[in-house]
C-alpha cells in the first residue's frame, strides 16, 4: 500500500503522519506543496497537520490552493483514498472535497490534550478497525477545531452515515459534537483529533492504530 | 541623511557612561559618528556584554566528559552517545513581555528556537518558567493570559512540543515579571555548527526575514530627543512570525546539509551588529557590510536603524562560494529572502557602507574584546532571622490552602494551551515533574525540567542558588533519568546596588557548588539584570534548567502516578524545616526563617540510589515546595486514588527538608527497596498507602474528589 504524504510550508505533523503509516506496513513518500503531480499508484493521500502557510488568510486556505492540492482533488475525484488530519482536515473542507468548515474553538484557546471520541461509523475503510459505538481516546491539538455545517448538509450526513467520530463532551463548539466526517463515497476522511499520536504504548494510548492497520488491509486488499 | 551630532545627550540616552565614552575615544583615537555609536551602545550594554556578570560567570563549573560545547556559542552542547547530542539553553524575554505580553513571550520562544536550530539542531522539546505579580495586581491577568497565548501562538505553529515548565505568582513580580524559555534540539555530533567565521573574502549571506524598523534600539533603548527619523510610535518589542521561523529552520537544515555553510549565527539582541561582530570576533576576521543588500521591508532606512534593527526570524551565514547557487535553490524553494550582503576582511575591521558611503568602520575586535568589564561591589545577603512559632492546623485545611492558591494548584489551563504532543515522541506530558520526549527512533529518552524556589534564594542566595540545582537532579532522577548538564537563567534586579549583586553573588557560588558536586555543568545560560520597577526589585530568580539521559525509556522510565494499594516510601531525611515554606507563605503569609539546607553528598547518594533501584519503584516524584503533603496528593490525583498518610503535624508533612523522594510501589518491593537502602546507608521510611477514595493526613480526612476539584479549579478561578 502506497501513501503519500504532503508537506506543505507549516506542516508539522508531516514525519508524525508517515510514522503512523509506516508502522502499519505502508510505503510512504513526502510529497513537496510545489510538485504538481502525486507519486504513481498512490493509494491514499495524507494531509497532516500543522500550521500550513502560517493559517494566514483562513487555516487551510491557501494550501487548498498549492500545485498539489489540484493533484489531490482530482485523486479524490479517481476514488482515491484521502485522510485529513487537523489542518489535514482545514484543508479538506477548504478544497470542497468535505463540507462545512473549521472556526475557532468556542472558548479561543489553543486546546491540547486526549480526549475522548465514539466512533460513529464502522462502514469504512478507516474505521473497519473500531466497531460502531466505540470510545476511543485521542489526543487533540488545535485552535480552529469547532466543526460548522448548515442544518440541511447535517441531516444529509446523518442519513448517509458519513459522521465518522464525535467528542462524546462538548469540547470546541462543534456542531453536534462532530470530530471527523467522511465524503459521500466514504474515501475521504477528515477529523481533528491525532491518531499518529496514538500509535504506540510509549504514547500513553494506541487508539490510532486501528486506523492506519484497517486502511493498510483494505487498500491492500482493494 | 543627515546624522545627528554626538552630544552627551546622546551618548547618555544610549546608555553609555562617561567612562565607557572616554573608552570609545582612545580606541578609536577620534570620536565615534552616530551609527558607530549605535554599534558601540549594541556591543557594550548589559544585555550582549554581560559587563557586570562575567566576573562572576567564569567561576561556574562548565566542562565535562559529557560537555561537547559550554557557554560562549548559541547554546550549550552536550553527548547523549550514538554520536547524537543535546543542544540547549535558556533565555528571558522579561522586559518586552511586560509591555506587550503576547509578541514578548512569542519572539522570546521564537530566539531561543534560532539559538537551537543555528547549531545544526532540530528542536525537539521547549519549556518556559514564568513568574507574575499577585493574581490581585490589575496587570497579572492580562499579562497570564497574553504570555501563555503567546508561547503557545509561537511554539504550536513552529511545531516543537512544550512538555514543562513552572509558573508562579509573587508581589515581588508586580511590576516586572519573568519570561524564561527554553528550547532543546537533537543533532548529530559530527553535524554540527558553529558561530566562527573562516577564510577570507569568504561571502557573508543574510537569510530568513527581511530587516523593519521594529526593535531599533531594543537592546539599549533610544530615546525620543535626539533622533526624530526613528519613529517614536513603533513598538520597542519585536513581532514573531513563526511560519516564517519554522521556515527558516527547515531552509538552515536543508542548506547546513550540503556542505555549504562555514559558520552560522542567528541575529538576536541587536541583530545584524551582534551577529556580524560574533562571526568576526570568534574567526579572528573582520566583515565588511553592504546595507544595500539587505532585505528591507520598509523605506528609507538609515544605516544605524538597520544595524539596530530586532526583526525577528533573520540569520548571518558565511558560505562556500562555490555553494551559492545551491544554497540560493534552498531558499527560494522556501520563500525566503536570500541576499549577499558583505565579506570577510582580513584586517580587524567592521566596515559598513551604505549608499556609497562608510558610515561605520571600528575595530572589531575592541567591540567585544574591550567590552566593558565591572567587578560590582556586592555586601554578603545577611542571614535571615530565625523561624518563629509556627502554629499548629488541621493538616488537611493546610492542603487545601496550598492547593487552591495558583502557585501549587494544577496547571493544566496553561499547558492545555501548549502543545505538548507535536513530533509524536512526548512520553511524559507537563504536570507532574519532568517531561520526557524519546530521541525519535531510538530506545534514548530525554527528561527537562525548569526549578528555582526564588522565596528561598531571597533568603539566603548561596542556598537558594544550590537548592534550584538539586531539585532539578531530583525532578530528572524522578523519572529515571541521569542529569546531564545545566542552562541557567539568572533574573535579578539592579547590579548596581550592593545587596542586590551580592544576591547574584550568592547564588553563583550556591550554583556553581551543586552542579559541581552533582556533575551538571552549566553549558549555556543568559542573565537578566536590572528587574526593577521604582527601587523595587524581584525576587532573586535564578532559574536552572537542566536536561537528563535515560538510557533505554521502555525498562528505565519511572512513572509519576501512584496505584490502588500501593505503599507510600520517603527516600531521604525529614527534620521538619518550615522556613521559606509555601505553607507558611500560603497559609500564614510568612516569608520567614532560612531556606532549608542543601546536603549535595545527600542528594547525590539518595539520587543514585533511586536510579539503581528504579525497577522496584512504581512512581516516584521530588518532595519540595508543599513538602511530604502536596507530592503525596498530586501522586495519588493523578492515579486518581486516595492516600492515608501516618503524620498528621506540620513538620512532617509541610516541612521541605531536601534530597527526598516520594515512593510508590508495591508491598515486596517496599521490602526490597529497604534492604538495598540499608545496603546504601540512604535513610528510608514507609510513611502510608495509596488507598480508597480520600486523603487522610492522621486523623483529618476529606474526599479525594473535593480536592481534585479544588486542584484542578483553582487556577483558573485565580489567575485567569
Amino acid at each position: 500500500m502506497k501513501a503519500a504524504v504532503l508537506v506543505f510550508p507549516g506542516s508539522n505533523c508531516d514525519r508524525d503522519m508517515a510514522v503512523a503509516f509506516q508502522r502499519a506496513g505502508a510505503q510512504v513518500s513526502m510529497v513537496w506543496h510545489k510538485d504538481d503531480h502525486l507519486p504513481e499508484d498512490t493509494d491514499i493521500v495524507g494531509v497532516p497537520g500543522g500550521f500550513s502557510f502560517g493559517d494566514y488568510l483562513r487555516c487551510g486556505a491557501i494550501a487548498a490552493r498549492s500545485p498539489i492540492s489540484r493533484s489531490l482533488v482530482a485523486h479524490a475525484g479517481r476514488g482515491g483514498y484521502v485522510l485529513g488530519i487537523c489542518n489535514g482536515f482545514q484543508v479538506l473542507t477548504e478544497t470542497g472535497l468535505l463540507p462545512g468548515a473549521l472556526m475557532r474553538n468556542a472558548d479561543l484557546k489553543f486546546l491540547c490534550k486526549p480526549i475522548d471520541l465514539t466512533v460513529e461509523t464502522a462502514d469504512s475503510a478507516f474505521t473497519s478497525g473500531y466497531v460502531r459505538g466505540q470510545r476511543i481516546t485521542l489526543p487533540v491539538a488545535h485552535h480552529e477545531g469547532n466543526y460548522n455545517i448548515d442544518p440541511a448538509t447535517l441531516t444529509q450526513l446523518e442519513a448517509e452515515d458519513r459522521v465518522a467520530f464525535r467528542y462524546t463532551d462538548d469540547l470546541n463548539g462543534s456542531t453536534d459534537r462532530i470530530a471527523g466526517v467522511l465524503s459521500g463515497n466514504r474515501r475521504v476522511l477528515g477529523m481533528m483529533p491525532h491518531p499518529e499520536r496514538a500509535v504506540d504504548a510509549a504514547h500513553g494510548g494506541t487508539d490510532g492504530v486501528a486506523m492506519f492497520r484497517s486502511l493498510v488491509e483494505s487498500l491492500v486488499a482493494a | 541623511m543627515q546624522e545627528p551630532e554626538i552630544t552627551e545627550d546622546l551618548i547618555a540616552a544610549h546608555g553609555i557612561s562617561p567612562d565607557e565614552y572616554a573608552n570609545i575615544l582612545r580606541i578609536l583615537n577620534r570620536p565615534p559618528n552616530f551609527t558607530e555609536l549605535g554599534i558601540f551602545s549594541a556591543m557594550w550594554n548589559e544585555h550582549c556584554s554581560y559587563k557586570s556578570s562575567k566576573r562572576w560567570l567564569r567561576t561556574l563549573p562548565t566542562e565535562g566528559p559529557q560537555v561537547i560545547c559550554g557557554p560562549g556559542e548559541n547554546a550549550g552542547i552536550v553527548d547523549i552517545g550514538d554520536g547524537q547530542a543535546v543542544v540547549f539553553k535558556m533565555e528571558s524575554h522579561n522586559h518586552p513581555s511586560y509591555i506587550e505580553p503576547y509578541q514578548g513571550a512569542a519572539t522570546g520562544v521564537g530566539g531561543i528556537l534560532r539559538d537551537v536550530f543555528t547549531m545544526g539542531a532540530r528542536p525537539v522539546a521547549a519549556m518556559n518558567s514564568l513568574s507574575f505579580g499577585e493574581v490581585t495586581h490589575p496587570k497579572t491577568k492580562r499579562l497570564v493570559h497574553g504570555v501563555v497565548e503567546g508561547i503557545g501562538g509561537y511554539g504550536n505553529c513552529f511545531g516543537v512540543p512544550t512538555i514543562g515548565g513552572e509558573v508562579r505568582f509573587h508581589r515581588a513580580y508586580n511590576g516586572n515579571c519573568l519570561v524564561n524559555a527554553f528550547a532543546a534540539g537533537i543533532v548529530d555530533t559530527d553535524k554540527i555548527f558553529y558561530s566562527a567565521a573562516s577564510g577570507v573574502g569568504m561571502p557573508v549571506v543574510y537569510l530568513g526575514a527581511k530587516t523593519g524598523r521594529d526593535g531599533v534600539g531594543g537592546a539599549t533603548m533610544a530615546s525620543a530627543e535626539f533622533d526624530d527619523t526613528i519613529e517614536e510610535k513603533r513598538p520597542t518589542v519585536q513581532v514573531g512570525d513563526p511560519f516564517t521561523e519554522k521556515r527558516l529552520m527547515e531552509a538552515t537544515l536543508e542548506l547546513m546539509a550540503t556542505g555549504a555553510v562555514i559558520s552560522i549565527q542567528d541575529m538576536g539582541a541587536a541583530g545584524l551588529t551582534c551577529s556580524a561582530v560574533e562571526m568576526g570576533d570568534k574567526g579572528e576576521l573582520g566583515i565588511r557590510l553592504d546595507l544595500d543588500s539587505v532585505p528591507q521591508r520598509e523605506d528609507n532606512m538609515t544605516a544605524y536603524e538597520m544595524m539596530l534593527s530586532e526583526s525577528q526570524e533573520r540569520m548571518l551565514m558565511v558560505l562556500r562560494p562555490e555553494k551559492e547557487a545551491e544554497a540560493r535553490a534552498v531558499f527560494e524553494k522556501w520563500d525566503l529572502d536570500f541576499a549577499i550582503v558583505g565579506e570577510t576582511l582580513p584586517e580587524d575591521r567592521f566596515v559598513i557602507m551604505h549608499q556609497g558611503e562608510c558610515r561605520a568602520d571600528l575595530p572589531l575586535r575592541a567591540l567585544s574584546g574591550n567590552a566593558p568589564e565591572y567587578d560590582r561591589p556586592w555586601v554578603p545577603t545577611p542571614e535571615p532571622a530565625p523561624l518563629g512559632e509556627v502554629p499548629g492546623i488541621d493538616p488537611i485545611d493546610g492542603l487545601k490552602a496550598l492547593i487552591s492558591s495558583p502557585n501549587y494548584a494544577a496547571k493544566q489551563w496553561v499547558y492545555e494551551q501548549y502543545d505538548h504532543m507535536v513530533m509524536a515522541d512526548t512520553i511524559r506530558t507537563p504536570g507532574l515533574g519532568a517531561g520526557v520526549i524519546r530521541v525519535h527512533g531510538t530506545k534514548k529518552a530525554l527528561a527537562f525540567t525548569s526549578d528555582v524556589t526564588p522565596r528561598y534564594v531571597q533568603a539566603n542566595p548561596a542556598r537558594g542558588g544550590m537548592q534550584a540545582v538539586a531539585e532539578a537532579y531530583r525532578n530528572l532522577t524522578a523519572v529515571g533519568a541521569t542529569p546531564l548538564a545545566t542552562t541557567d537563567n539568572l533574573n535579578f534586579g539592579n547590579p548596581e546596588k550592593p545587596e542586590i549583586m551580592g544576591q547574584f553573588v550568592g547564588a553563583i557560588k550556591g550554583i556553581g557548588a551543586a552542579v559541581a558536586a552533582l556533575d551538571m555543568p552549566i553549558v549555556s545560560g543568559n542573565v537578566s539584570l536590572y528587574n526593577e520597577t521604582d527601587g523595587s526589585a524581584i525576587l532573586p530568580t535564578p532559574t536552572i534548567g537542566a536536561v537528563g539521559l535515560i538510557n533505554d525509556y521502555e525498562t528505565d522510565m519511572i512513572d509519576g502516578t501512584a496505584r490502588e494499594g500501593h505503599v507510600a516510601l520517603v527516600v531521604g531525611e525529614s527534620h521538619g524545616h518550615l522556613g521559606q515554606s509555601a505553607l507558611l507563605a500560603e497559609v500564614f503569609h510568612r516569608e520567614e526563617g532560612d531556606a532549608p539546607p542543601v546536603d549535595l553528598a545527600a542528594e547525590r547518594r539518595n539520587g543514585e540510589f533511586i536510579r539503581a533501584n528504579h525497577k522496584f519503584i512504581k512512581a516516584c516524584t521530588d518532595l519540595s515546595d508543599g513538602g511530604l503533603a502536596l507530592a503525596a496528593f498530586e501522586m495519588a490525583e493523578a492515579g486518581g486514588v486516595g492516600v492515608h498518610l501516618d503524620a498528621d503535624d506540620m513538620a512532617t508533612l509541610f516541612g521541605e527538608d531536601q534530597a527526598r523522594y516520594l515512593i510508590a510501589c508495591n508491598f515486596d518491593e517496599a521490602e526490597a527497596l529497604m534492604v538495598a537502602a540499608g545496603r546504601a546507608h540512604v535513610p528510608i521510611a514507609s510513611v502510608g498507602r495509596f488507598t480508597g477514595d480520600s486523603v487522610r493526613f492522621g486523623a483529618s480526612e476529606a474526599p479525594l474528589d473535593e480536592l481534585a476539584r479544588i486542584f484542578r479549579t483553582s487556577f483558573e478561578a485565580t489567575a485567569t
